[in-house]
């Protein structure tokens, strides 16, 4: 059994990065996740990572395209602002296939906006984000201790598929604390033939490049990364359920709210309203399939998803629901977390209709 | 069972370390916690708030309707979380900085004057928020004294270790003025 | 061989054996060469990881027989630094143009020269931008016409060419600047031994190590490549003086 701690998710999060292997980590401060920099810039002199405040979160992920392409496990983590500063360099490593992982702690916008929590980034996280047809592998943690076992997963998988691979939270999971169990060190051991380690006589030269200069050179590219794009989702898809086997009404949710959401669930059914609960982990890929099954459940009334947004992730989920059932929405905006009250409300008004 | 709890005052206060010292003291003892922030500019000077859960069970959410036990130190937190105590629930509030009452009479209510007895009996400001502290344990039973006490030897960097023993103190003299 | 023939000048083994795509006259082609036969010299290919840029030379990986990342514009300083920072012991350098150095990517070379880091700009100015058809660059002489300065280059809307081995050599933690040209066979072997004084910094880890190539464009300066190498002795180096602007100082013995 691992270490039990109490720890803010950003904490939770350098500290697994640090078990999970992480050879280095380039950032720039950005509220609300500078906690992760500060707590690796702390625990540094214990360990054997390279830490480097970069000057800006354009530099800072091209030092982690650099220091990725070299075979090194690499993290950076941001907020809102600074991710959409990064999507330059998120695109190459998609095309180049360099792994890294990425957090986005998000805040409200757009623009500068607000410090405190949103969940209004997800469009550019499972859309792609940057210029280009792709998609990196978005987790989205509902804990502290998602916090810290997300970072392993998502190593594992971005190296697995040489792609970065994103954790996408909030400013809440970010500042609150849980108790957690933090996970055991895992021993990194690198398996990069195609890194940039220095061309040795038994191999070719490698190339990293995203330029395929070629109309039918970049097809070809394109192909390739689809066909990749399509295993992830058929092997990679996560996601959770709360009482849906006999459920009247589906919440959809994810990350923070999906907590709000499951405490509503348990105070709607103690009031006799058949509440459940589908949380996707992963975001993208998307678990379309599930959410095609329930929609074709004759007991089930309705869907209503609950985000801090305008209205993003219920895209998805209208798309997979397919028009079989309505789908409502819910979110506050700007910062603002919806509370239970607020859920059940919306739900009971839309079992009234 | 699940506690629900608030703490709210001003940035500077201790409200957030008051609500991280007693979830760190539920966490050694085997319960969950969850202590969810307010966070930002408003840590210096505005308000500033937490809400601690804590539970034998698994926690759903961190965020929640409404309080089982409130405890404020400014008239601003007092009017925004007098109102959101559950039913039957508890308020305390700080007597001395706040000088309206509160008005509910179906909530069970505990004025403490902790800056006047910190700062007259204790001679130290600063550890008011140990005086609400220990009259809140001692009022929902939600942890033992020693837990508390072992939270703050853990929790506070070794260069304050001097100031643990006023800090028991102050845990007591909460404790004091509501047995 | 053939009998009676001496082999005097081959190719270096680093080089690919790929026709360059570079225009007649250009010295991208010479540059790469003469980093390529240090690397050789050196016996550092197993140890050489180069970083590429955007402009003409974007494809300087098809030549240079090294493992080579191709950084999004402006960015070679940043990806650089990744590289060392993972390989602190391998060779590592940029190979940038005048718009991804210093314009573009203007803070990523200013802070990757603050910190030091240990690895070697190879810095190619032609005061143009070649590639995207002749705009002006942040090292565009003044009066000087481009497709965007079709006027000449005017100091009041677009400020002064940009100098900037002078610049980073003011930064403490960089350890050598030399600005270099090829336009004389003179010149490009001096170039070839500045090459090699970074490479050797580079291994000895003093800092970082910054050479500024005082390059051509024949194509977008619409001149010949004779022309071209006049117009450097004429107008180019009076702006942009040849020489040694910081270097270690030796250690007595």
């Amino acid at each position: 059994m691992g270490e039990i701690k109490l720890m803010k998710g950003n904490e939770a999060l350098a500290e697994a990065a640090i078990r999970a292997g992480m050879q280095a980590y380039f950032g720039y401060p950005i509220t609300p996740q500078s906690e992760v920099i500060e707590y690796l810039a702390r625990e540094e002199p214990k360990h054997n990572y390279v830490l480097l405040q970069a000057e800006s979160e354009v530099a800072a992920v091209n030092m982690m395209y650099g220091a990725g392409g070299a075979g090194g496990r690499v993290l950076t983590t941001t907020s809102s602002p600074g991710f959409s500063l990064m999507q330059e360099g998120v695109s190459y490593m998609t095309c180049t296939e360099i792994p890294g992982v990425f957090a986005n702690i998000v805040r409200g916008g757009p623009g500068l906006g607000t410090i405190q929590p949103s969940q209004g980034d997800y469009f550019q996280a499972v859309k792609g984000g940057g210029h280009g047809d792709y998609h990196v592998i978005v987790l989205v943690p509902n804990s502290v201790q998602e916090m810290a076992d997300h970072v392993f997963l998502a190593f594992e998988l971005a190296d697995k598929y040489r792609i970065p691979a994103l954790i996408l939270s909030d400013g809440a999971i970010g500042q609150m604390m849980e108790k957690l169990e933090l996970p055991d060190p895992v021993p990194y051991k690198p398996n990069k033939p195609w890194a940039t380690t220095g061309k040795t006589k038994d191999r070719e030269r490698n190339i990293l490049t995203s330029l395929y200069i070629k109309s039918e050179d970049m097809e070809i590219k394109n192909i390739h990364l689809q066909k990749k794009f399509r295993e992830i989702e058929a092997n990679e898809v996560r996601f959770d359920e709360y009482k849906t086997e006999d459920a009247e009404v589906i919440i959809t949710s994810y990350g923070l709210t999906s907590r709000v959401a499951k405490k509503a669930v348990d105070i709607g059914r103690e009031q006799g309203i058949k509440l459940g609960l589908f949380r996707p982990i992963t975001v993208w890929p998307f678990p379309k399939g599930r959410i095609a099954e329930l929609a074709s459940r004759d007991d089930i009334r309705f869907f209503i998803s609950i985000e801090m947004s305008a209205g993003q992730m219920v895209e998805d989920i209208q798309l997979n629901v397919c028009g079989k059932k309505p789908v409502h929405f819910y979110g506050r905006m700007g910062g603002i977390v919806p509370t239970p009250q607020e859920i059940l409300d919306t739900v009971q008004s839309h079992l009234k209709e | 069972m699940l506690q629900e709890m608030i703490f709210a005052g001003f940035g500077g206060q201790g409200v957030l370390s008051m609500g991280s010292i007693l979830a760190y003291a539920a966490m050694k003892e085997g319960k969950d916690v969850t202590w969810y922030p307010s966070y930002g500019p408003e840590m210096r000077g505005g308000t500033a708030n937490c809400t601690v859960n804590i539970s034998d069970q698994p926690i759903s959410s961190p965020v929640v309707n409404e309080y089982d036990l409130s405890i404020v130190l400014n008239l601003p937190s007092l009017k925004k979380f007098e109102p959101k105590t559950k039913k039957g629930g508890i308020l305390i509030w700080e007597n001395t900085i706040i000088k309206q009452k509160p008005e509910r009479d179906d909530i069970r209510i505990y004025g403490i004057p902790a800056v006047e007895k910190a700062s007259n009996e204790l001679k130290n400001v600063k550890v008011m928020n140990m005086i609400m502290l220990g009259a809140l344990v001692t009022l929902n039973q939600i942890v033992k004294i020693d837990s508390l006490m072992k939270a703050l030897e853990d929790t506070l960097p070794e260069r304050y270790h001097h100031l643990l023993p006023l800090n028991q103190k102050a845990l007591e003299l909460g404790m004091s003025l509501v047995s | 061989m053939k009998e009676g023939y001496e082999l005097i000048y081959q190719r270096p083994k680093t080089l690919t054996d790929t026709r360059m795509h570079y225009c007649p006259g250009c010295f991208h082609s010479t540059m790469h060469k003469l980093m390529m036969e240090v690397v050789e010299e050196m016996d550092l290919q197993e140890n050489t990881i180069g970083v590429c840029p955007v402009g003409c030379s974007v494809f300087a990986y098809e030549y240079m027989n090294i493992d080579v990342q191709e950084a999004a514009h402006g960015r070679a300083a940043a990806v650089a630094t990744g590289i060392k920072r993972i390989h602190p012991d391998k060779l590592v350098f940029s190979y940038q143009g005048d718009g991804d150095l210093a314009a573009i990517g203007t803070a990523e070379t200013i802070h990757a020269c603050n910190r030091g880091e240990n690895f070697t700009f190879i810095f190619i100015n032609n005061g143009i931008y070649g590639m995207t058809g002749g705009q002006m660059a942040p090292t565009t002489l003044v009066g000087q016409k481009t497709s965007t300065s079709p006027y000449g280059r005017e100091p009041a809307k677009v400020g002064l060419p940009l100098k900037m081995a002078e610049i980073v050599s003011r930064f403490g933690r960089v350890a050598y600047v030399e600005r270099v040209s090829c336009n004389t066979a003179a010149n490009a072997r001096k170039a070839k031994k500045a090459v090699r004084k970074a490479f050797e910094y580079q291994l000895q880890k003093l800092g970082t190590t910054f050479i500024e190539v005082a390059s051509n464009c024949p194509s977008q300066w619409k001149c010949t490549p004779e022309e071209s190498l006049d117009w450097i002795k004429d107008h180019v180096l009076p702006y942009f003086p040849l020489g040694v602007f910081k270097e270690p100082e030796k250690k007595e013995k």
